[in-house]
């Protein structure tokens, strides 16, 4: 590459950095300003996880389940749907943003469009991972066990932050193509029915008809129980989880990136 | 189109009276301060002012959705704090949102309207086919008025305020956001209703041509209180009277034209090719002055005519501009005369 | 001019004409019917197959966890009514149409009884969809046909109950916002029941305390009687008390909400 060419990629590099920055610090902004606006993200998860590893506890008495704790049967679960929806949930400010016209502003200040959503997503992680602090911590004073070591627990949230990841370009590429806030029931739907599809409430060989039928080729189901191998100290067929979900982010990178094509043809 | 010539039966009980009428909102500030009005049975009262006037609080008093703070007003002869029942019988009320049920249709807001004032179902048919073909709905009576265009919804809500037959109407801003032909139309009716069924009409409107066009008399109010109050014509000779302008062809005669205009009224002083003139009985003399300069055989090049406006008049009240008031005079000139703002 | 006996004597009317109005709109939006049908059962298909293996916990009530969580969808249902029960009179206010029914002789009352007519409508779709789709997809039936009547009448009242909570927040807030927000904490009283599990079972005590004092658990526990044991008194008695109690209270309250909301003299 010439001199001039490897200035115009610097440049080009420092731009899309100076965009992605901008939005991210839009949204953060926000955040901090109306910390409410985090509630939803951190109420959910903690009422699910006391919902169902609280009143399903008697599941743990049922003849086949051998996991160590059920709370930490419920959390793993409850980790991995906050991400998920946590990708998700910017979708609605993504769409919010598109109603009010102010992403047309954005294309058109951008040189490089993808980064105003790589704004929205590192937005989107940064939220997750101080949700899942919280949440983490909330779990662990009222009596969560873990088994796992620390290197298990760091493969257990980076597999969150890819299902996080890849539950934003999901998002956000459905936002791209519909353009408004009414779309988030298309977003939400197929997130809740591929979590759902998978073993929420016992393992997957206790699990009878359809949905049993269903989790074994929801890939979801792989990192489920992945996490709840890493969280008792236990990894089982990791790999294949990080796959799954090096998969789900590589097909939705595409489905965003077509996603943005379509927007800019129509949105600017 | 059917059209009814029964006479009002209750004419003489189809007016308005307000006395001192205020409305305090809590921690704000008065929103109508100390109103005092009479509308005559069938007539059209034109309510003008700017946003945040108090029209609409106005308004909302008259019609029993807000009770007044202090003073008195009474709608068709009935007190409208402890009589509101009455009220609400006698009257017809399209509000400044045209407030309609997007899944319904036309047809079913009729029926809907006119159940909840105890019409029959057969009157409720009679009623609303009448009304619904003449504001021209009859089309899409039966489409759902989520579809139905802002002028649509207007009418379809001035339908509505008379299914039950009211002696007096409420209109407030009627047509705001409306084009100027669903304006007319509905400035059409209005009329009609007033002349020809002798409902009585208090309107709102922060449209000079509005009330100049439709009402009998004018009300005009500012930050609550009434500050002029006559008709459109007599508010306007108030605050000034018409001058002409002209200016000859051949400019050797520009004296002799100065006496002409001179017989018609105070001479002012004018641009050097101009004669100016403040005529004495008003717009009507425009004509005859227009005869004595053909019988003198003065040629005119240029005639301007200077009306003063309802613009002019809430200036001249309130020492501020109604907003609106340039791009109102700017629409609709009239008649081929050139309208300007009167001159001092 | 209007007194007060001819304005009682025209409530009836009133409340046919906005209860017609109603169902009109609720019919007309099937987006408000679908989400309420289908959520339900996807959530019912879901859990009677993924938690099956409950049924083998020593003293589960029934061997078909179907059968055990048929009941579920009938308070879901019901937490739906509040939404729109409140959602579309928050929308009337919003929109001024409230207005427009305050300047006609309606009496408030009318106007509750007709939300509430959409609500029932709706509640009855569900309840023969729950009903029909739990039946042919194995669930039992102990109470018999003379149960289905019961079944009804509980859900009616329960749906009723609910929709009168929607009419008073959507009276007292004027926002469908509002309305909104109030559906997070509907579904908190849902899950912390006995739902999922019946309540003797419940390992934790805190949460078989939060169970215990919901009464969401008695609705459930109600309607589940017919279905696992047939005809339980004491269960279909509680259920029943709650229901009109929570109705009748939340009744009240939106009665008084009417009459600030709507100040005309």
């Amino acid at each position: 590459m010439t001199p001039a060419g490897r200035e115009g990629a610097r440049t080009r590099r420092q731009r899309y950095v100076s965009v992605a920055r901008a939005v991210f610090w839009r949204h953060m902004y926000t955040v901090f300003h109306k910390p409410e606006l985090l509630l939803p993200a951190l109420v959910f998860p903690l009422f699910f996880y006391m919902a169902f590893a609280g009143g399903l506890s008697g599941v743990a008495n049922a003849p086949g389940f051998d996991y160590y704790d059920y709370n930490a049967f419920q959390f793993v679960f409850v980790l991995l749907q906050s991400a998920a929806f946590g990708g998700v949930f910017i979708g609605f400010s993504i769409g919010a943003d598109f109603d009010s016209g102010f992403t047309r502003r954005l294309f058109l200040a951008a040189g490089d469009r993808s980064a105003v959503f790589a704004g929205y997503g590192a937005a989107a992680l940064v939220r997750a991972l101080m949700v899942w602090a919280m949440v983490f911590a909330i779990a662990l004073l009222t009596g969560l066990n873990v088994d796992a070591g620390a290197l298990d627990l760091v493969g257990l949230f980076w597999l969150a932050i890819l299902v996080n990841v890849a539950a934003f370009l999901f998002a956000a590429g459905m936002m791209l193509r519909f353009r408004t806030m009414q779309a988030a029931p298309a977003m939400q739907i197929p997130v809740f029915m591929i979590l759902m599809t998978a073993p929420v409430y016992v393992p997957r060989d206790l699990i009878q008809g359809w949905v049993e039928t269903a989790s074994k080729f929801n890939p979801a189901t792989a990192i489920v129980e992945a996490g709840r191998s890493l969280m008792a100290g236990d990894p089982f067929h990791v790999l294949l989880a990080f796959a799954a979900a090096a998969g789900f982010v590589s097909l939705f990178v595409v489905f965003a990136r077509r996603g943005l094509r379509k927007a800019e043809a129509n949105a600017v | 189109m059917s059209q009814s010539t029964t006479p009002n039966l209750n004419a003489a009980n189809n007016g308005i009276e307000v006395a001192d009428l205020i409305r305090v909102y809590k921690k704000g500030p008065r929103a109508v301060d100390g109103v005092s009005l009479t509308v005559a049975p069938g007539e059209i009262y034109g309510f003008l002012g700017p946003n945040g006037a108090g029209k609409s609080t106005t308004v909302h008093i008259l019609t029993t959705l807000l009770p007044p703070t202090s003073g008195t007003a009474r709608v068709a002869g009935f007190d409208v704090a402890r009589e509101g029942r009455a009220v609400r019988d006698a009257i017809g009320v399209a509000l400044q949102e045209a407030a309609l049920d997007q899944y319904l249709t036309g047809r079913e807001h009729m029926r809907l309207q006119g159940g909840l004032h105890g019409l029959s179902a057969q009157e409720i048919k009679r009623r609303g086919d009448t009304l619904l073909e003449r504001v021209g709905l009859v089309d899409a009576a039966d489409r759902r008025v989520g579809g139905y265009s802002g002028g649509m919804k207007r009418r379809l809500d001035l339908a509505l305020a008379l299914i039950h037959e009211p002696r007096l109407l409420f209109l407030d801003e009627p047509t705001t956001g409306l084009d100027i032909q669903s304006r007319t139309a509905l400035w059409d009716e209005v009329g009609r209703l007033a002349r020809e069924e002798g409902v009585t009409v208090f309107l709102t409107t922060q449209y000079l041509e509005e009330a100049d066009a439709l009402a009998d008399r004018v009300g005009i109010i500012d930050q609550g209180k009434l500050v002029a109050e006559d008709t459109p014509d007599r508010l306007k000779a108030e605050i000034g009277r018409p001058t002409v302008e002209a200016m000859p062809s051949d400019g050797m005669k520009l004296g002799r034209l100065e006496a002409v205009l001179g017989r018609f009224g105070e001479q002012l002083p004018a641009s050097g090719e101009f004669a100016a003139v403040r005529l004495t009985d008003g717009t009507e003399e425009l004509t005859e002055v227009i005869r004595e300069l053909d019988a003198e055989g003065i040629e005119v090049a240029d005639l301007k005519l200077h009306a003063p406006t309802l613009a002019d008049v809430f200036l001249a009240k309130t020492g501020r501009s109604l907003e609106g008031a340039d791009s109102d005079q700017g629409e609709q000139p009239t008649g081929g005369q050139v309208l300007e703002p009167a001159r001092a | 001019m209007a007194t007060s006996a001819t304005v009682s004597a025209a409530l009836p009317s009133q409340a046919r004409y906005l209860a017609w109005r109603s169902v009109l709109r609720t019919i007309r939006q099937p987006i408000m019917i679908v989400p309420a049908l289908v959520f339900p059962l996807f959530l019912l298909a879901v859990n009677s197959s993924g938690l099956d293996a409950a049924t083998q916990i020593p003293g589960f009530p029934t061997d078909s966890y179907l059968t055990f969580a048929l009941a579920f969808p009938f308070l879901q249902g019901a937490i739906f009514a509040t939404n729109t029960a409140g959602t579309n009179l928050a929308d009337d206010i919003g929109s001024g149409f409230f207005n427009r029914l305050s300047l006609t002789p309606m009496g408030g009352s009318a106007l509750l009884a007709g939300q509430l007519a959409g609500v029932m409508v709706v509640a009855s779709i569900q309840m023969v969809a729950y009903l029909a789709v739990g039946l042919a997809a194995g669930a039992s039936f102990e109470a018999g046909v003379g149960g289905i009547p019961v079944l009804f009448a509980l859900s009616l009242a329960t749906a009723a109950a609910f929709g009168a909570l929607g009419l008073f927040v959507g009276l007292r807030s004027g926002s469908g916002e509002a309305v909104q927000g109030l559906f997070p904490l509907m579904f908190v009283l849902l899950f912390l029941s006995s739902a999922a599990m019946p309540r003797d079972l419940i390992a934790h005590d805190w949460f078989q305390t939060a169970a215990t004092i919901n009464p969401v658990s008695y609705l459930i526990e109600g309607i589940r009687s017919l279905f696992i044991t047939g005809w339980d008194g004491e269960a279909l008695a509680l259920a029943f008390a709650i229901a009109v109690a929570i109705f009748v209270a939340a009744l009240g309250a939106a009665g008084y909400a009417m009459r600030d909301r709507m100040v005309r003299t």
